[in-house]
């Protein structure tokens, strides 16, 4: 009671401290120009990266002529990345950065996270790209200063950007409207608006609806080689890909503000969808009739202040509503009809006090509250309180900037269980995940070359799911711990008028205490989490661009990323031998990886070209024939021209053609994926 | 040169976009008993049956030889390069009848019949979500999760057990029985199904259906204990019935059902995951999950059927045992005692097989699929019916 007393008082201490700027700080420090720049324009001047070590990046024209639907199409391209896709437009998609599992990612929109207690997974595949204007992926953390505790609360980060407004000289409002209509049934129509309300305010909304059929066609074939040593085809079969509709319906607004020496930021966001699951194509079953609704709420917003030339705050505020209902009526498996509700209450304040011109310290505070809710029989009714303290100094001399952070996680839940297990979260539990981040800028004048190191220490939380979910869950388990080191060189070159950029990097990630799903007693549908699995991983990432001056008469970029990752499953020592799982590389890893991006784009017409390559897999870390999976490799096109009909309006046409060559795959075992498909997409700008 | 040819096949390939193919696996051999002398009415052999974890499209049959002491692994997929996705989605159950083997593949809803000697296919029988097989003269019996659809007050699907002729492989009758029924046994002219209730959890039923074979209808119901699930009769009269128990606070346990009152006349405290029947022991392995410590408790154990007690607390004699993870299925050949069980190990990688002597030492083991579940031995010579 006294140390949780302790605790609290602990807690608001630092939110106190937090709020006020350090009365002690010695010298006076210059004013942050970099904030209060862009305050006194609703127009947001992309502010100067503030960060360590540069994350990977797709943004502005480049992202909207990639040939991609959703968040998750574009994340591909990314270096270091594995997309685990079970096909077509409402199929699930999630990434796994450097092999740590998909858990360890944390998604966020327009600065916070998107969180899911049940199951730890964000969908990407839900995120529509049509008004996103950044999407960055960061490993490690974004080592940023002004940020709340959770920006260093995971493994690594994916962080949406929507489309801030932004107005012309005179200009109060924008319009734009955009249709793609194309394979799989693909009907989709979204309208932007963009209102000026006073030099100090502007306002946007948004909204999206989506509709496919999501049949297409595919194919499975296997070949055989006879007595003679020739190849012949065993089997071929076609099917269509049935169960794979969505409905889906977007909406989103928000009010962007600034004021004396700060800016705000205010959004509400609301999704509705029904989808159908496809299930995995065995033999003589290949329809499905199970369904899946979600309804996602949230509303959002956050205050940036510069309180005197020594300190900024940052107050960031969520709440969340998440509706799901899964319903399985097939005769011939168990039927289910359950809906899961899940709220959460989120609070953040951020302080960084400009301590010297070179040494910044930054103290969050943020505190997080779950809950959830179903029908299910034997549910648990978890809650979870969690709060978080982050600490981090910053120190920019020079040619070298380090960010030395420590996080402070203090997590407490409460359920229902059926037994009277008490679990290891029901009282409050206490982890320090620390992390480093280095980079040393060489001095030399003609081109730019960077050293870059970080070490992270990060874990997830068992989920909602993994602690309760009944009869699978295990109260007892531990947070699932990813340890990160990383080593990396950047080189930026201008040659004539093209700018050439290298960046390399070499990693080294170890997860302890993974959370898997392990059998428990004598039938194949009763399982148990459990805190056994072990994975090392070595990795190297590599990325090359080429991209020549705005101003040409030809504009071209091109971009090239390789990923080779070894990631070895550590977790049974016993289970050696060639049919053993012990080393064996883990299931859907690949060796090799990687991804190409070449736009063109001329006297508005534009042209864009992408490649995407997944080596060869294993299905499960006993890495034996019957578990291989081939290389599979996309090409996409695209190819749209810009009318400028008048001063205002403008009309884009452009037409998409992806898997040109038409290549039958499975990203996950049995989940055959789309072959060449079309799309049309026409965006009219006012 | 050679390297040069290499990179531009790759860079051809990944423009045109042919991508590797993928291969009806080669059956793989390996050399894991001695040979042995077989004579006529001998076991020769058996095959095994690997379930593979649902939806990964895996059961694969395995088969031993006796004569020359090979394991082959994978044996169906080349046996029938042109079936279309091969054996299919979770192996449940493996018989064989005649020169006819059967193979119910759960979650593919049919049961494969395939010739004994060759493994080739013949036919299948179309039954949805179907579990157990047993047969009685020349028809076949399947138990199946998949009956009638009730809105009463809320959902509810009965299970039942199909007859179908081993001849046309045609569903001749069906009857309804409990929820979820599993394993099925024929004494005389009665046939018992022990049902489950494993979807109403925690519902779970506690019967034993007892149907008549001459009008196909259900007779009865005996009331035993929740989650039923193995079935074997002995050569004394009983009935021993298996119960899953409800995981929680109800522990599994075996039954004795006298078959002349119908009555359970008594419970053997061991868990039951698997057993087998050889004269008058039942081979009984036990897999108990613990909600106290999270782990499972396993044990060896042997039940005599005219005590009704435990007579061998462990027969695995050399200490072996602590090599096995997930004990799943547990065979025992009856002519020469060897006992085989099987290891599951993490339910998605390839699990693995040991034989013990009558001794209870190990003799040798294998790798084998995923999930090695279901042995059917077979003979030297084959009769229909016999």
């Amino acid at each position: 009671m006294i140390k949780r007393t302790i605790r609290v008082i602990l807690v608001l201490g630092m939110i106190v401290c937090a709020i006020t700027p350090s009365a002690f700080a010695m010298s006076h420090a210059e004013q942050d120009s970099l904030i209060s720049r862009d305050i006194s324009e609703v127009e947001v001047v992309a502010l100067r990266r503030r960060e360590i070590i540069a994350p990977q990046r797709l943004s502005g024209e480049r992202l909207k002529h990639l040939s991609s639907y959703s968040v998750a199409d574009a994340v591909r391209y990314f270096a270091g990345v594995q997309i685990k896709d079970y096909g077509g437009v409402g199929g699930l998609k999630t990434i796994d950065v450097r092999s740590m599992g998909s858990h360890h990612l944390g998604v966020f929109y327009d600065g916070l996270q998107i969180g899911n207690a049940q199951n730890g997974i964000v969908d990407l595949g839900k995120f529509s790209i049509e008004n996103m204007e950044e999407v960055t992926l960061f490993n490690g953390q974004k080592s940023e200063l002004l940020q709340p505790a959770k920006d260093y609360g995971t493994s690594s980060s994916v962080y949406l950007t929507t489309r801030h407004p932004s107005f012309k000289e005179n200009d109060r409002f924008n319009i734009s409207a955009t249709t793609k209509c194309g394979s799989f049934g693909l009907v989709n129509g979204s309208v932007l608006y963009e209102q000026k309300i006073t030099d100090k305010i502007a306002l946007v909304a948004n909204a999206e609806m989506t509709h496919a059929t999501g049949k297409y066609t595919f194919r499975y074939h296997k070949m055989l080689e006879d007595l003679n040593g020739n190849k012949i085809t065993a089997w071929d079969t076609t099917g269509t890909r049935q169960n794979g509709d969505i409905r889906s319906l977007r909406i989103e607004g928000g009010v962007y503000g600034t004021m004396m020496d700060g800016k705000w930021h205010l959004k509400a966001y609301f999704y509705d969808s029904e989808r159908g699951l496809p299930r995995a194509i065995i033999r003589n079953v290949w329809t499905s009739s199970q369904s899946q609704w979600d309804k996602n709420v949230f509303v959002q917003g956050n205050m940036r202040k510069t309180l005197c030339s020594l300190s900024d705050l940052l107050v960031s505020a969520k709440y969340s509503y998440d509706y799901m209902r899964y319903f399985n009526p097939d005769t011939t498996l168990l039927y289910v009809d359950n809906t899961f509700t899940q709220q959460a209450f989120y609070f953040s304040v951020a302080n960084v006090w400009h301590v010297t011109p070179i040494l910044d310290f930054n103290v969050s505070a943020d505190y997080e509250r779950n809950w959830m809710t179903s029908d299910m029989a034997n549910f648990a009714f978890p809650k979870r309180n969690m709060v978080l303290i982050a600490m981090a100094a910053s120190l920019k001399t020079g040619p070298v900037s380090l960010q030395i952070s420590a996080l402070e996680n203090l997590i407490n839940d409460r359920s229902t269980r059926y037994t009277s297990q008490a679990g290891n979260f029901n009282q409050w539990r206490k982890r320090l995940t620390p992390s480093a981040f280095l980079n040393y800028q060489m001095p030399c004048s003609e081109s730019q070359i960077n050293i870059h190191a970080f070490f992270k220490r990060m874990f997830r939380m068992p989920t909602f799911n993994d602690l309760y979910y009944t009869d699978m869950g295990n109260v007892s388990l531990r947070p699932e711990y990813a340890s990160q080191l990383d080593l990396g060189i950047g080189f930026a070159t201008q040659i004539s008028n093209v700018t050439c950029q290298l960046s390399a990097d070499i990693y080294h990630n170890e997860v302890t205490d993974k959370i898997v799903a392990v059998p428990k007693g004598n039938s194949q549908y009763r399982w148990m989490m459990m805190n056994i699995g072990k994975v090392d991983v070595n990795g190297m990432d590599v990325k090359i661009s080429f991209e020549n001056n705005e101003s040409s008469f030809v504009n071209y970029q091109l971009s090239v990323s390789y990923t080779l990752q070894e990631a070895l499953d550590m977790t049974d020592p016993s289970d050696r031998g060639p049919h053993g799982t012990y080393r064996g590389q883990i299931s859907y890893i690949p060796k090799h990886s990687g991804s190409a991006i070449a736009a063109i784009s001329c006297k508005g017409w534009h042209m864009n070209y992408s490649f995407i390559y997944v080596g060869e897999r294993y299905h499960v870390s006993a890495n034996i024939p019957e578990n291989y999976e081939p290389a599979w490799y996309t090409h996409d096109m695209n190819i749209g021209r810009e009318f400028k009909l008048s001063d205002k309006l403008t009309i884009n046409l452009s037409g998409e053609v992806n898997n040109v060559f038409d290549q039958q795959y499975d990203v996950v075992l049995n989940y055959p994926m789309p072959g060449r498909n079309y799309k049309g997409i026409i965006r009219i700008q006012i | 040169m050679r390297y040069r040819i290499y990179i531009i096949t790759l860079i051809l390939c990944a423009l045109v976009g042919c991508r590797e193919e993928k291969y009806v696996l080669t059956p793989e051999e390996q050399v894991v008993g001695d040979t042995a002398l077989v004579y006529q009415r001998d076991i020769t052999g058996f095959y095994l049956l690997n379930e593979g974890n649902m939806g990964s499209n895996k059961a694969t049959l395995d088969h031993y030889d006796y004569v020359t002491g090979v394991y082959t692994r994978n044996i169906y997929a080349s046996a029938n390069p042109s079936m279309v996705q091969e054996l299919g989605d979770v192996g449940n159950d493996l018989q064989i009848y005649g020169s006819r083997m059967y193979g119910v593949i759960n979650c593919s809803n049919f049961i494969e019949v395939m010739d004994v000697h060759s493994t080739r296919h013949i036919g299948t029988v179309n039954v949805p979500n179907c579990r157990y097989v047993k047969f009685s003269g020349q028809y076949g019996y399947v138990s199946s999760y998949a009956g009638p659809v009730k809105m009463d007050p809320s959902y509810e699907q009965i299970g039942y057990v199909a007859k179908f002729d081993t001849a046309s492989l045609q569903i001749v009758a069906t009857c309804n029985v409990g929820f979820q029924p599993e394993e099925i046994e024929i004494v005389g002219n009665r046939m018992y199904v022990a049902n489950s209730g494993g979807y109403m959890a925690p519902n779970y039923e506690t019967t034993v259906s007892v149907i008549d074979m001459d009008s196909f209808t259900e007779l009865k119901r005996i009331e035993v204990a929740p989650n039923l699930h193995r079935l074997r009769a002995d050569k004394k009269g009983n009935l021993w019935v298996s119960s899953r128990g409800d995981y929680y606070d109800i522990p599994s346990r075996l039954f004795c059902l006298d078959l002349a009152t119908e009555l359970v006349t008594d419970t053997v405290p061991v868990a039951v995951s698997d057993l087998c029947m050889c004269g008058d022991s039942l081979y009984v392995i036990g897999s108990e999950f613990s909600y106290v410590t999270y782990e499972s408790t396993v044990s060896y154990t042997i039940v005599d059927v005219d005590s009704h007690t435990v007579v061998n607390e462990k027969f695995i004699t050399d200490g072996t045992d602590a090599l096995i993870k997930v004990p799943y299925a547990v065979s025992v050949n009856p002519q020469n005692g060897d006992v085989f069980i099987t290891d599951a190990k993490n339910y998605v990688s390839p699990g693995k097989l040991y034989c013990f002597g009558r001794d209870g030492a190990q003799k040798w083991s294998v790798v084998t699929g995923d999930i090695p579940a279901h042995i059917a031995f077979t003979y030297e010579i084959h009769n229909n019916y016999d």
